[in-house]
């Protein structure tokens, strides 16, 4: 085929080159700012990247945004734009709450199994609907999964303030679980090891993370199911044909979908906040659709895009803070512009590199 | 010295060139499409261009009409040297062309198509009025009556055809170019567009007829010129060519036009349907009570225009559309046929089917040679191992066995289907749906955008299957397919079956009435 691209190019070239196009967009409006665009770089990278403090807070926002992109990329697959991350992340939450509250739990290794059910099954009910719904009715999942996230926030909420709550309270927010359920933190798993790193947030979900996504690559690339998600997400015609299900498949993808959003709780509930907090999700949820945009929903792809966002969030966390002109939604709008020109303007670079690899072929041969 | 490419083969070269195309390239990528290309069309004749998928015809058409700009050459029309740049350069030069999948609006009126684009002003009055004076007079003078107030949509292929070619006079053409017209049009109306191309020769325009069927090129054109992978091969006048000839000159090589086959000797009913309806989503009544069998060591051919039920019947076989009501029984078991999602049951009873669009479903496109070749057949335990694992090395040695046993090129099973041309997409299919060894074989416009090198080799496959005692249902709008590889023949007007045939007992004339819904007897008493 003429239009196709070496794949070190297809993965690894433009998406860097997109990557340099958002920085550079993004250093005019740090100049507009009034502020060194050079010195806002260095201040974002060395904020995430410079300390072990950074890297761990850094890697500890990627472990989260790989779970929510996976979530995207599985749908993806199928043919399913599920932008309800948000809220099945947020019902997640509530089932690792659950889990965490009612027994008191021993030690960690026995709550995390139930955890991760717990987690799964609440985010994967809340995609369920959806998932159903258009398979049966015809909804729009793009339509209905955004809604869901509005349900789902006002059902926290609701939760939260009427029934989980510490009595007496003031703060939407769970009782502390007990210490039988907290996940080890990466900073005590390697002191135990005699390696010293700064205390931050990560803990063992970062590994659950990188295990979860090579389940998923086996899951697309190397199983049946993976393998009819994949025709009906190419051609829902040729899936009828070959006697797949469509009502089946699409529910299937929606709800492995939505369990994988419903993970990321691990990571932040029962990781790190050790309770259930209002608002606990905070856009990690959409996040993860930029993420399995720029990963091309690849698993490994995503990994990658999803420790660059852990680089945007805490590095610019930092950069609002040494440069107080630029404020934290000029963060947002660094990170809107990757998203752009990675995801949205993509065939910016795709296409004139297609010449060029097109030109040069036509030489050679 | 043989005659110069692209100038006729003798005589008339002193008439004035309509086209003059000399030295035409084009490439995408790594692919040539068009090779130094020289074309000489003479003023108020009609121009075949024949050649096979791929050959570069339609890349051709593309840049006389401005969808591409030729990377080397130059286009003189009426003996003016005049680049084309986009469409509305080529329809100021008096170019008109109609599209094989026409480009019409199919909620607007006829006017409202004929005057998009062309609007003489903001307000659409003056515009749709002066439209509709000029269809008139063009309605009279070429034959090409078309209620100008009919919604496109409701119109028939024939009618809606009529209208692209009115949008093009409505435009002043000189020039005018069909691609394909004939695919979806009934024998009938096939005749009615050769006596519109006749009006508008004698009026003094140039016609350019490509198409792929050697019959229209020998009844139709004054000319024809021949392409092959690219490159215009000779420019032949057709009185003095033969079928044959352009065949060969097509591919390359010797073609058997004709189908070699022994008589059938059909055993007991494999498949049969009983008063088998219809009725779709819209109340539109798809099949009505068709009855039909299919008969061990048998070829059933369904004829019929497109859209008059034989797809659906196919997909109610196949256990993709569910039937209203009737029976379909396999060797006197009934089947489900009240669900889309039966494919899976028919491939276990011994069921295949080759679907009539192998793009959106005989194949998942992005998908390579290896996973497309055990498509629908990939829950086998020989594909699929315990906890739904795929067996990735046995799926790329069954591909491999089946690209060799159908000669698949390139020979290679990691290439998207994609990448394949027509041919080699269709043997991928039939390779699938032959070699899982069915016993009943539904095969939908096996040859569709085939060349002519692979139809020979798909139609030889569909014999061997039926010799060695399996029953085949072939749907086909190419009538000469029907005929030459069925044994029995089913024409399908409206949903209805309109007629049975012995193969051997009709001919042309007879299945193209039945097809138009007449009865051919009482056709000749009225």
């Amino acid at each position: 085929m003429n239009t196709s691209l070496p794949r070190w190019v297809d993965l690894g070239l433009i998406p860097a080159l997109n990557l340099t196009l958002a920085f550079l967009v993004a250093g005019l409006v740090v100049v507009f700012i009034g502020e060194n665009p050079v010195q806002a770089l260095r201040f974002l990278v060395v904020g995430s990247l410079g300390s072990s403090y950074g890297i761990g807070f850094t890697l500890f926002y990627a472990t989260t945004f790989v779970f929510t992109g996976l979530s995207v990329a599985i749908a993806f697959h199928a043919g399913l734009f599920n932008i309800g991350g948000e809220g099945q992340a947020a019902l997640g939450g509530i089932g690792a709450t659950l889990v965490c509250l009612a027994v008191p739990w021993p030690h960690w290794t026995l709550a995390l199994p139930f955890a991760l059910l717990g987690a799964g099954l609440f985010g994967a009910a809340w995609a369920f609907l959806p998932g159903y719904l258009q398979a049966k009715r015809g909804s729009h999942v793009v339509i209905t999964t955004i809604m869901f996230n509005f349900i789902a926030s006002a059902l926290v909420v609701y939760l939260l303030v009427n029934v989980m709550k510490v009595p007496g309270s003031m703060s939407p927010e769970t009782r502390n679980f007990a210490p039988g359920t907290h996940l080890p933190f990466m900073h005590e798993m390697l002191g135990a090891i005699g390696i010293t790193v700064a205390k931050t947030p990560m803990n063992l979900s970062a590994l659950l993370a990188l295990l979860a996504a090579f389940l998923t690559w086996v899951l697309i690339w190397r199983t049946r199911l993976g393998y009819e998600m994949r025709a009906f997400g190419f051609s829902e015609p040729a899936a009828v044909y070959a006697g797949i299900d469509p009502v089946k498949i699409t529910v299937i993808a929606m709800v492995l979908s939505g369990a994988m959003a419903g993970m990321m709780a691990l990571n932040v509930v029962m990781g790190f906040q050790h309770r259930l907090v209002l608002d606990y999700v905070g856009g990690a949820g959409f996040v993860g659709i930029a993420v399995s945009l720029m990963g091309r929903s690849h698993p490994l792809g995503v990994v990658l895009a999803a420790i660059l966002f852990g680089i945007l969030y805490q590095g610019g966390a930092e950069l609002a803070f040494e440069m107080p002109n630029i404020s934290r939604e000029m963060i947002v709008v660094i990170q809107a512009l990757v998203i752009l020109f990675t995801g949205a303007l993509e065939n910016l670079v795709r296409i004139p590199m297609q010449r060029l690899f097109a030109r040069s072929r036509t030489r050679a041969a | 010295m043989p005659p110069q490419p692209g100038s006729p083969a003798g005589g008339a070269a002193f008439a004035p060139l309509a086209i003059e195309l000399s030295g035409i390239s084009k490439s995408f990528g790594a692919v040539q499409a068009n090779r130094d290309i020289h074309l000489a069309v003479r003023r108020g004749t009609i121009h075949g261009i024949v050649g096979e998928n791929g050959a570069g015809k339609s890349t051709l058409m593309s840049i006389l009409y401005g969808f591409y700009e030729a990377d080397a050459g130059e286009i003189r029309i009426n003996g003016r040297a005049t680049p084309i740049r986009d469409s509305q350069a080529a329809i100021a030069a008096g170019i008109g062309m109609v599209h094989q999948h026409f480009m019409l609006v199919e909620p607007f009126t006829v006017l409202e198509n004929v005057i998009l684009g062309a609007e003489n002003g903001p307000l659409l009055r003056p515009s749709l009025a002066r439209a509709r004076t000029e269809l008139t007079r063009l309605a009279k003078e070429y034959e090409l009556q078309v209620d100008p107030d009919a919604v496109v949509g409701e119109l028939s292929v024939g009618f809606q055809q009529r209208v692209e070619i009115l949008k093009a006079l409505y435009r002043e053409c000189d020039i005018l170019i069909l691609d394909e017209p004939t695919g979806v049009l009934t024998p009938a109306e096939a005749d009615h567009l050769f006596r519109i191309l006749e009006h508008l020769k004698s009026e003094g325009k140039t016609i350019l007829l490509i198409t792929h069927k050697l019959r229209e090129i020998m009844a139709a054109t004054d000319e024809v010129s021949v392409m092959r992978r690219g490159e215009m091969v000779r420019t032949l006048t057709t009185a003095e060519t033969s079928p044959a000839e352009l065949a060969e000159l097509m591919v390359g090589r010797r073609v058997l036009l004709r189908v070699e086959k022994t008589p059938a000797t059909p055993g007991p009913v494999l498949l049969e349907t009983r008063d088998l309806s219809l009725t779709d989503a819209k109340g539109v009544e798809r099949l009505r009570a068709v009855s039909l069998e299919v008969r061990a060591g048998e070829i059933l051919g369904i004829a019929g225009v497109a859209g008059n039920g034989q797809s659906e019947l196919l997909e109610v076989l196949a256990g993709i559309a569910p039937a209203t009501s009737g029976e379909v029984r396999l060797k006197g078991e009934p089947l489900d046929i009240s669900r889309t999602t039966n494919a899976d049951d028919r491939r276990r009873r011994g069921i295949a089917h080759v679907p009539e669009d192998r793009h959106r479903r005989g194949l998942v496109m992005p998908y390579q040679t290896w996973e497309n070749t055990s498509f629908g057949y990939h829950d086998l335990p020989k594909f699929c191992a315990h906890l739904g694992l795929m067996k990735g090395d046995a799926m790329r040695e069954d591909a491999r066995g089946k690209i060799e046993r159908f000669d698949i090129r390139p020979p290679d099973p990691n290439l998207k289907a994609a990448n394949f041309s027509g041919g080699n997409q269709q043997k991928i299919v039939l390779a699938r749906e032959i070699e899982c060894g069915p016993d009943v074989l539904l095969i939908g416009q096996p040859t569709r955008g085939v060349d002519i090198g692979a139809i020979e080799f798909i139609h030889r496959q569909i014999v061997a299957l039926r010799d060695a005692g399996k029953a085949i249902i072939l749907v086909s709008v190419e009538l000469d397919e029907i005929q030459a590889l069925s044994d029995r023949i089913v024409v399908m007007f409206d949903g209805r079956v309109s007629g049975t045939r012995q193969a051997a007992d009709t001919d042309e004339r007879e299945l193209g009435l039945l097809m138009a819904g007449i009865e051919p007897d009482k056709g000749a008493a009225a």
